[in-house]
Parts: structure tokens; sequence; C-alpha cells
């Protein structure tokens, strides 16, 4: 199977084989990605994130089927953390969505963390753009928490949601700087808990006193998403944010800025394999490491003389 | 960088999924990904799970009684969406007499109710492709 060519076709299986070889660095990723870049940049990235538990795989499932009843296509990634100890993982977001899989117009793939941070960005912005090449209108990315991690994935992202619930006591505190930074959007789920409008109360004057704060000001949504509660205004919201940021050059400035990062990002790995590659084929890495370890050398020398040497 | 993936699915009626729960962990803790989908799923949605998933493997477990005809129409769905690698396995309650039925029918091993999870995780190693 041409991999591409099927794709482009809108074959899923491609899709998804496409994916698997972006999840697993396997040597025709490159390729297919080259070929799948001139068909990118049409679907808008919505990343949606959280706490375990707060309910983004149901807002997920609610948000995707109201896109569907407006007749848009949908894509949704949805990561979970993989084990550091056994390298496992237990992904369970599709058990909230089972009413799309047979929606011909919607696409669901589950990832794990796998390791490297940096690596997952990466990947979840390559599997992002193997969707939107595919013909994807809107693409969800769901990742767990709000910590760094989170910060570099939605950088994929249009418009980010931050989901959060009442209840969470001082662990709004400890999150509320990562929040604060990434929430276009927020939406307190679970509004048919105790506390849902304290909490409204409490980001509220959150928002108050960001100084950074721009003329965006990120609403906030009371929703129940088992219900279906909220789901009505919170796309409002999502539109609203997304009209903002394409009229004030912010979705442009973004775009660029991810084009850059896009750029950096494989010039890195490139250049740091081909280098390490490199070293270790002419033995010249164990040699560099005993100098170092015996204090002859240190790293800073070694790369700048490496890089005179091989980047002439 | 590959990882196994399996699906593990419940397809059918049966009302409860502690059996599949505790597979999904041990495969889990063996290093697999797992894709839990969850209670009563058709054949259909098992089929396209694993295509959107791209699975290694497909494990699925029948309390109710009626693997003879969702087993074989997985193995079938999956089969004609082209997915000829992924290994499909089955457990739960099934009669000794109907496992060389199933067999044929394209289910790659049958574990009954008392299989170590050790046994199933050590067939999917040996078995994966
Ligand atoms: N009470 C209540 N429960 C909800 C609501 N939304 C989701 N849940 C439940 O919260 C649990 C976790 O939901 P899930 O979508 O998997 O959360 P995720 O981990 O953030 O993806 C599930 O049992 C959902 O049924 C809500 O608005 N109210
Ligand atoms: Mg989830």
């Amino acid at each position: 199977m041409d991999i591409v060519e099927e794709l482009l076709k809108g074959n899923r299986l491609a899709l998804s084989r496409a994916i698997t070889a972006i999840e697993n660095e396997y040597d025709e990723a490159m390729d297919i990605m080259k070929k799948l870049y001139p068909h990118t940049g049409h679907a808008f990235v919505l990343g949606i994130t959280g706490p375990p538990g707060a309910g983004k795989s149901t807002l997920t499932d609610k948000l995707a089927r109201a896109y569907r009843a407006q007749g848009k296509t949908v894509g949704i990634i949805a990561i979970d953390p993989t084990s550091p100890f056994t390298g496992g993982a237990i992904l369970g977001d599709r058990i909230r969505m089972n009413g799309l899989t047979m929606d011909e117009g919607v696409f669901i793939r589950s990832m794990g963390t796998r390791g490297s941070l940096g690596g997952l960005s990466h990947k979840t912005a390559d599997a992002v753009k193997a969707m939107d090449a595919f013909g994807k209108d809107i693409i969800f990315v769901e990742t767990v928490g709000v910590g760094q991690s989170e910060v570099d994935i939605v950088k994929a992202a249009d418009t980010t949601m931050v989901v959060l619930i009442p209840g969470m006591g001082d662990d709004i505190q400890a999150i509320k700087a990562g929040i604060l930074e990434i929430g276009d959007v927020f939406t307190i789920n679970k509004a048919d808990h105790d506390g849902a409008d304290k909490l409204v109360r409490e980001m509220n004057m959150m928002l108050d006193l960001d100084g950074l704060m721009t003329d965006w000001r990120p609403p906030i949504q009371k929703v129940i998403a088992s219900q279906n509660e909220g789901i009505t205004e919170t796309i409002e919201n999502i539109e609203k944010h997304f009209k903002y940021i394409s009229e004030n050059g912010i979705l442009t400035k973004r775009r660029t800025e991810r084009s850059k990062n896009e750029m950096l990002d494989v010039l890195h790995s490139n250049i740091g394999s081909y280098i390490t590659n490199k070293l270790v084929e002419t033995g010249k890495m164990d040699e560099y490491v005993e100098q170092i370890k015996a204090r002859e050398t240190d790293p800073y020398t070694v790369v700048s003389n490496v890089m005179k040497d091989m980047l002439k | 960088m590959a990882k196994v993936r399996v699906l593990v699915a419940k397809p059918g009626l049966d009302g409860h999924d502690r059996g599949a729960k505790v597979v999904a962990r041990a495969l889990r803790d063996a290093g697999f990904e797992v894709i839990y989908t969850g209670l009563r799923q058709t054949p259909e949605q098992i089929a396209e799970a694993a295509l959107q998933e791209d699975v290694n493997v497909v494990a699925m477990s029948i309390l109710s009684g009626a693997h003879p005809h969702l087993f074989p129409k997985v193995v079938n769905l999956i089969r004609e969406k082209g997915m000829d690698d992924v290994l499909i396995i089955g457990g739960g309650v099934i009669p000794e007499t109907d496992i060389p039925a199933l067999k044929e029918a394209g289910i790659a091993e049958v574990f009954t109710p008392g299989t170590p999870t050790g046994d199933i995780v050590d067939f999917i190693k040996a078995n994966v492709k």
C-alpha cells in the first residue's frame, strides 16, 4: 500500500498506518511527512487539557458530536500516560467515545506518552498533520495534566481549552500558573457537583490578577459534559476565540512560530543524530567519554571540536 | 521503537468486565499499549477501533455464550479491512468442544477462565507480527 497516496484518497487504514510510522519513528515517517506537508494547514486544532478524570474525553465526545451535526469532519488524538516502570499503558479514552466509532466522519487515535516528552510533542504535531492532510476539519488533541509537557503539546493547537472540576482544593493553586498561561477558554466541568460557582469565582479572581492579560479575556463556562449541558456555549466560546485570533493576527503569528519550531525540531534531531552516529561509528564516542571522565577535557571543548570537524 | 498495541474488547451484551480489566492490566504491566474500549461492543465497532488504533492484537472476552457467532464475525470484519497480520485471541466461558471451530475461524488461541495472565502475555509475545 502506498500510504501517502491512499491516505490522500481517504483510506482510513492508510491514515492509521501513517500515524503508526510517526509514533514508532519508522524510517519511512520522514518521507511520509514530506509528501503530506503540502496538504496540511487546513484543519482547526483544538487542544483539551486538564487533570485526570476531569471529563476531557466525555467533553471531547460531546463537542465532536456537535461539530458533526454542523457537517464538519473530526479527528481526535487522545494521549494518556505511559507507565515509566513497565513502558506499558492503558489507553481508555475511547470508552467515552464509543458512540463515534461507527461515524465515518470521525477518526480517533489513542497514544501513550512513551518516554521522551520532546519526542511526544513532535509526534503529536505530525499525527495532527496526518489527520489534517486526510481532510479533517477539526482535530482535537486531548492530554492529561497542566505541566510543561502539556504546554509543549498544545503548541500544536490553535485554541487550547483547559478543563477543571470543583473540589480540586489546593490543586488549583498549584497549577494556576500553568493554566493561566495556556488556557484560551476554560471549562468548569461536573457543574452538577458542589463548588462549581466557587471555582468560577476563583478562576475569575486569578484572571483579574493576571498581569499579562491581553485583550482576550478567557471565558469560563460551567458544563455538565455527561448530560450534554453547556456544550453549545462551549462551542461558542471556542469559535469566539478562533475569530479573535484570526482577526488580530495572532493565529498567523502562532502558525509562523509553529513553522519555525517544526523546522528547528527537525534540524536539532537530524543534526544531533547525524553527529551522534558519526561519533559512534568512528569509535570516538567512547574515547571522548573516557577523556571527559578523566577530566582531561570537558563536554564543551569536545563538542566545539566535533562541530568544527564535522560541520565545515 | 515499535510497541505492541492490543485492543481489549468485550463484544456482546454480558454485563461486567472485571476479567477483561484484569487482562488489560496484566498486558500493560508486560509493557504493551492497551486500548480499552469497555463493555457491549458490536463486532463492527471492534473492527473499526482496531483499524483506527492500528493494533497488533485484538483480545476479546465473552461470558454470555455468544462466542460461536461473535468471534468469527470480528475476525472476518478485521480481515475485510485489510488487516491481515492482526493476532486475534479470545477468552471467557468457552466450552472445550467449541475451541476447534473458533480456531478454524481464525481465533489464534482461546483462553478459558483460570488461565494465568502470564500465559496470555507469553502467547502474544511469541505470536505477534
Ligand atoms: N458528575 C459528572 N460526571 C462526569 C461529567 N463529565 C464526565 N463525568 C464522568 O467523569 C469520569 C471521567 O471522565 P473522562 O471523560 O474519562 O475524564 P478524563 O480523564 O478527563 O478524560 C467518567 O466516569 C465520566 O462519566 C459531569 O459533567 N458530571
Ligand atoms: Mg480521557
